[in-house]
């Protein structure tokens, strides 16, 4: 193979590995922070600890969709003593009663981290359905 | 039992643990976090330019390449363009088929003696070697892929593309990625096979162990962290783009496992250069493969050959033709 081919081969390669160096250039790289409602604020406490709350909410969800779709079984007691209505977004006592906004809470994180829940698929907040 | 393996395994154990402990009982994250993986990104891309400039200065007099099928030749003899190329076109499209579906394993062949009273010795078609590294090579591809949404920001649309497809099986939450699954059965099978096929654990050595062992225990503390022990994903990811952005952070709360899988990726990249994995890069310059098979058709010089001084019989009989007309024999010039 003739020098100039492996060269330019290279120079693709070093670029293609490189390229989180230079693609972040000039953009912000700071994480979001979700914007908790005055309710939030007011409640202190969610169903989980802060750190476990953002690692593992996801699975708190899928359980509790099945306890409630499977089994009827709605009520969630939390580990600091707290009883919570499983729900997403029926009622005051629900995921989206306290976190009202979902643009700011849920998806700024999830835009950030590039997740694409299928939570609403069938799930619509009630801000969207007034617009 | 055997030491060729054993020992690589030993020292991903290590690996693993040195970080663990590092991280969860002296605190070293910012060693394990913001140090190793820049000396990793400098030794990786440093080592494999380095290797290939190496390979690059070369020489490669001859041609070389390996034919699978008919040479060009008369006519009316139907030429196998692509495994037996005398064109760039027919090069171009071998290299195509070798990089993108290893032709060449497909063709793999075991050899065996028949299970009956004949014990007859027999070559056979051995396809599950090609399945294997298939599967290993694509899934670790897509893998690798999918792992630039934490180096990215804004995360480009062929990424969430990618990730929905590998996605699609929405199985539990967070949902299952097929990629990370197919990655570590393949990456098990291939050890599988190095460990209980006699005549393949006979020529394997450490070198073949320890990035098979290396990237079951990336693939397995990935699949860990993503869907049984969880870890804060918004942390992780301002961790990474403070990596790549030159503002180094550590997130709050992220644990062992985490800077455990970090540094064995780590380990991966500076080992890369200066190991087998390095037919990433050699593929490309394998010189059975990307030549064409032109060695009579066209005239090639050897490029260091050298101006010789040469002596024409002109020259010859100009010297000696004295001489050769007083001994009689015949000259082209007389005088």
């Amino acid at each position: 193979m003739s020098k100039n081919a492996i060269m330019a081969g290279l120079v693709v390669f070093v670029a293609m590995a490189l390229l989180p160096f230079w693609y972040n250039i000039g953009g912000s790289s700071a994480a979001p922070e979700p914007e908790l409602s005055e309710k939030a604020k007011a409640a202190q406490k969610c169903v989980l600890d802060k750190y476990d709350m953002r690692a593992n909410h996801m699975s708190l969800l899928d359980e509790w969709r099945d306890s409630v779709v499977r089994d009827a079984d709605r009520l969630y007691e939390s580990t600091n003593g707290k009883t919570f209505q499983m729900s997403l977004s029926t009622g005051e006592e629900s995921c989206l009663g306290c976190h009202t906004d979902k643009e700011k809470f849920c998806d700024k994180c999830h835009t950030y981290a590039s997740v694409d829940p299928y939570c609403w698929e069938c799930h619509t907040t009630p801000k969207e359905i007034n617009q | 039992m055997n030491q060729k393996y054993m020992v690589p395994l030993a020292g991903v154990l290590l690996l693993f643990l040195l970080a663990y402990a590092g991280v969860e009982g002296a605190g070293m994250q910012w060693f394990f976090g913001i140090i190793v993986p820049y000396v990793a990104v400098i030794a990786f891309v440093g080592g494999f330019v380095r290797r290939v400039m190496g390979w690059a200065a070369s020489a490669v007099p001859f041609r070389i390449p390996t034919t699978c099928g008919q040479q060009k030749s008369l006519p009316w003899i139907k030429q196998n363009c692509i495994d037996n190329p005398d064109k760039a076109s027919g090069v171009f499209m071998r290299m195509v088929l070798e990089i993108f579906l290893f032709r060449s394993l497909f063709r793999n062949t075991k050899a065996a003696f028949n299970r009956n009273e004949k014990n007859k010795l027999t070559y056979s078609w051995e396809i599950f070697l090609w399945v294997g590294a298939l599967a290993f090579h694509y899934s670790f591809l897509v893998v690798i892929i999918r792992h630039l949404r934490f180096f990215l920001e804004p995360v480009p649309s062929c990424l969430k593309f990618l990730e929905f497809f590998d996605g699609i099986v929405q199985l539990g939450l967070p949902g299952l990625f097929i990629s990370g699954a197919v990655l570590l059965l393949a990456a098990l099978f291939l050890l599988a096979r190095r460990i209980f096929d006699a005549k393949v654990s006979y020529i394997s050595l450490a070198a073949d162990y320890f990035p098979l062992f290396l990237i079951i225990g990336i693939a397995a503390s990935g699949i860990a962290m993503r869907y049984f022990t969880k870890v804060d994903i918004i942390g992780i990811k301002s961790f990474t783009m403070g990596l790549v952005t030159f503002h180094p952070v550590i997130p709050d709360g992220v644990g062992g496992l985490f800077y455990a899988h970090i540094f064995m990726v780590s380990a991966l990249f500076a080992y890369f250069p200066v190991s087998k994995l390095m037919h990433m890069g050699g593929i490309f310059l394998s010189p059975t493969r990307n030549m064409a098979n032109n060695n009579r058709a066209k005239r090639h010089v050897n490029p260091w050959n050298y101006a010789v001084d040469i002596h024409t019989y002109e020259q010859y009989e100009d010297h000696f033709r004295e001489k050769m007309i007083d001994a009689g024999l015949p000259v082209d010039k007389k005088e």
